[in-house]
């Protein structure tokens, strides 16, 4: 078996008297797709912001490519930060910069200069996710759910990242249009070759994506495996999970518990 | 009687916690600031949303606000015979004490609640990881602009604020109070000391800091939705206003409570 890409041994992390992971322990190896599914407030996001070094581990450590996030500063950091893509729950779509700004960002680090070979590089990124030329110059509050995501998609790929990131790539978009989504996650993993980790507890985007599926729970992976077995895993946190069922060994808390998104005014560290 | 001094003892931590990472804020932005990369047209953009765009408001709440004040001392000042203080009175109080106090809260009611907004609105929406995740620092691509323009921007628009409070009242005082108008701006210019003018820019230029620095820390420190961001507007103007008031205060004693 190669070296695993991505890494977390024993990670722990807490915001005040919260524990959100406890002992979180995962490896993805080059070119797998992982999808992690769990509950609302199961630490699932946080798990992505460790690894992407937007937040520090209390206790143990995240290798991405045989190298300790926690310790990287500055530019390491930063070249760390350049090998991911990631694709926003929301899309987080700049609102202020036209689609195909938004979608050579990466390109430009920011610095807005006044190319058409980069509009024209965005129109090729958008015609990957089925989008035509006729949005670039839009909004993107002028662009509906799913072509936000899709926006969303091409700014993600647009470096050509090594490893990406789904967070919740289906929620708040109906049936078809998740199905359309899914359709392009596994295109562009497959097409571009990328290492692909997807956050999500929507279980047809699960079996569609998937070549393995791992079960967070509480703060830590309870179960993982391939996504056939997913269905007769004989773990009665999953069969709860996979069923959708109220009653079992997972209690649904009420408060949210992912108090992760914003409780330090992290200045995206290095 | 242990559960007040449990609570007073909540709420002083707390203070000096928020301190805390208010300053570590400033801090870690002035750093950065330091090195590339610059976006100097992020700058730019921002001295015209800060600036350019603040002119009218700003002109026009200094002429009343001259002029309302010209009126007073006339009125004041003609109980003991001293009407003839006007000119004097009125370009000390401006551009000393209400040009750049009256301009600083203005501006902290127009600038640090849109920065506020804006960046709270771009934490919650996740925005501000997606600047990070596409190789560009938030702090760099989003702050230092702003605090930037801010602080050069506000002794401008205090010199400004200055001239046009002048103005307003040299108009009421020459067509309503009989006052001759080369007298008028003589009396001005030999009351007015560089000195003034100094801690005029002085002050301007803290308080330019301030409000962007407020508006900043609490838009990206926001959290939870629509009622975070508008907690953080909220927060952002009304610790301005305090510490806009507090600093003018302590600047004052400084240059000119020893005189």
């Amino acid at each position: 078996m190669s070296e695993p890409l991505i890494l977390m041994e024993d990670v722990c992390k807490r915001f005040g008297p919260k524990t959100v992971l406890r002992g979180m322990s995962l490896s993805v190896e080059p070119g797998e797709s992982l999808v992690i599914i769990g509950g609302s407030g199961t630490g699932k996001s946080v798990t992505l912001k460790c690894i992407l070094g937007l937040m520090t581990p209390d206790r143990g450590r995240v290798l991405v490519g045989g190298v300790e996030v926690g310790k990287l500063r500055g530019a390491a950091m930063a070249r760390h930060r350049a090998r991911f893509g990631m694709l926003f729950q929301g899309g987080a779509l700049f609102d202020s910069l036209s689609v195909w700004r938004n979608v050579s960002f990466a390109l430009t680090e920011g610095d807005i200069g006044r190319s058409a070979s980069l509009r024209a590089q965005a129109i090729d990124n958008l015609a990957r996710v089925g989008l035509g030329a006729d949005v670039a110059d839009l909004k993107p509050a002028e662009l509906s759910g799913g072509m936000q995501k899709r926006v969303a998609l091409a700014r993600a790929i647009a470096a050509r990242p090594e490893i990406m990131f789904f967070d919740e790539p289906t929620t708040g978009l109906d049936p078809i249009m998740a199905d359309v989504i899914n359709n392009l996650i596994v295109e562009l993993v497959r097409d571009l070759g990328v290492t692909a980790v997807t956050i999500t507890h929507d279980l047809s985007s699960a079996r569609k994506i998937a070549d393995r599926v791992a079960m967070l729970y509480n703060g830590k992976i309870i179960w993982d495996g391939s996504k056939d077995r997913l269905y007769m895993s004989g773990n009665p946190y999953v069969d709860q999970f996979v069923a959708g069922r109220a009653e079992g060994p997972i209690q649904m808390a009420v408060r949210r518990g992912d108090v992760g998104r914003a409780e330090e005014a992290d200045l995206g560290g290095a | 009687m242990l559960r007040l001094l449990i609570a007073l003892g909540t709420v002083v931590i707390g203070a000096f916690a928020e301190i805390g990472r208010v300053a570590r804020f400033a801090f870690t932005a002035l750093i950065r600031a330091l090195s590339p990369p610059f976006y100097p047209r992020r700058l730019a953009a921002q001295l015209i949303a800060v600036g350019y765009f603040s002119l009218p408001v700003i002109g026009m709440t200094a002429l009343f606000t001259g002029a309302a004040i010209a009126q007073q001392i006339f009125v004041g000042g003609s109980r003991f015979n001293a009407a003839s203080t006007v000119p004097a009175v009125t370009v000390i109080a401006l551009v000393r004490e209400l040009g750049p106090v009256m301009g600083g809260l203005i501006m902290a009611g127009r600038v640090a609640s849109a920065m506020a907004a804006e960046l709270g609105t771009m934490r919650v929406t996740e925005q501000i990881d997606a600047l990070t995740t596409l190789r560009t620092d938030p702090v760099r691509y989003l702050i230092m602009p702003r605090i930037v323009a801010s602080t050069l921007v506000m002794p401008v628009l205090v010199l400004i604020t200055n001239i046009i409070g002048v103005a307003g009242g040299w108009a009421l005082a020459v067509t309503r109070l009989g006052f001759n108008s080369a007298e008028y701006l003589s009396v001005t210019r030999q009351y007015l000391k560089a000195d003034d003018i100094t801690s005029s820019m002085v002050k301007a230029a803290v308080f330019g800091f301030i409000i962007a620095l407020m508006g900043c820390y609490h838009g990206f420190s926001s959290k939870g939705g629509a009622e975070g961001v508008g907690r953080a507007t909220t927060d952002a103007v009304v610790s301005a206003f305090v510490l806009i008031l507090a600093s003018n205060l302590i600047i004052t004693v400084l240059v000119f409570g020893t005189k």
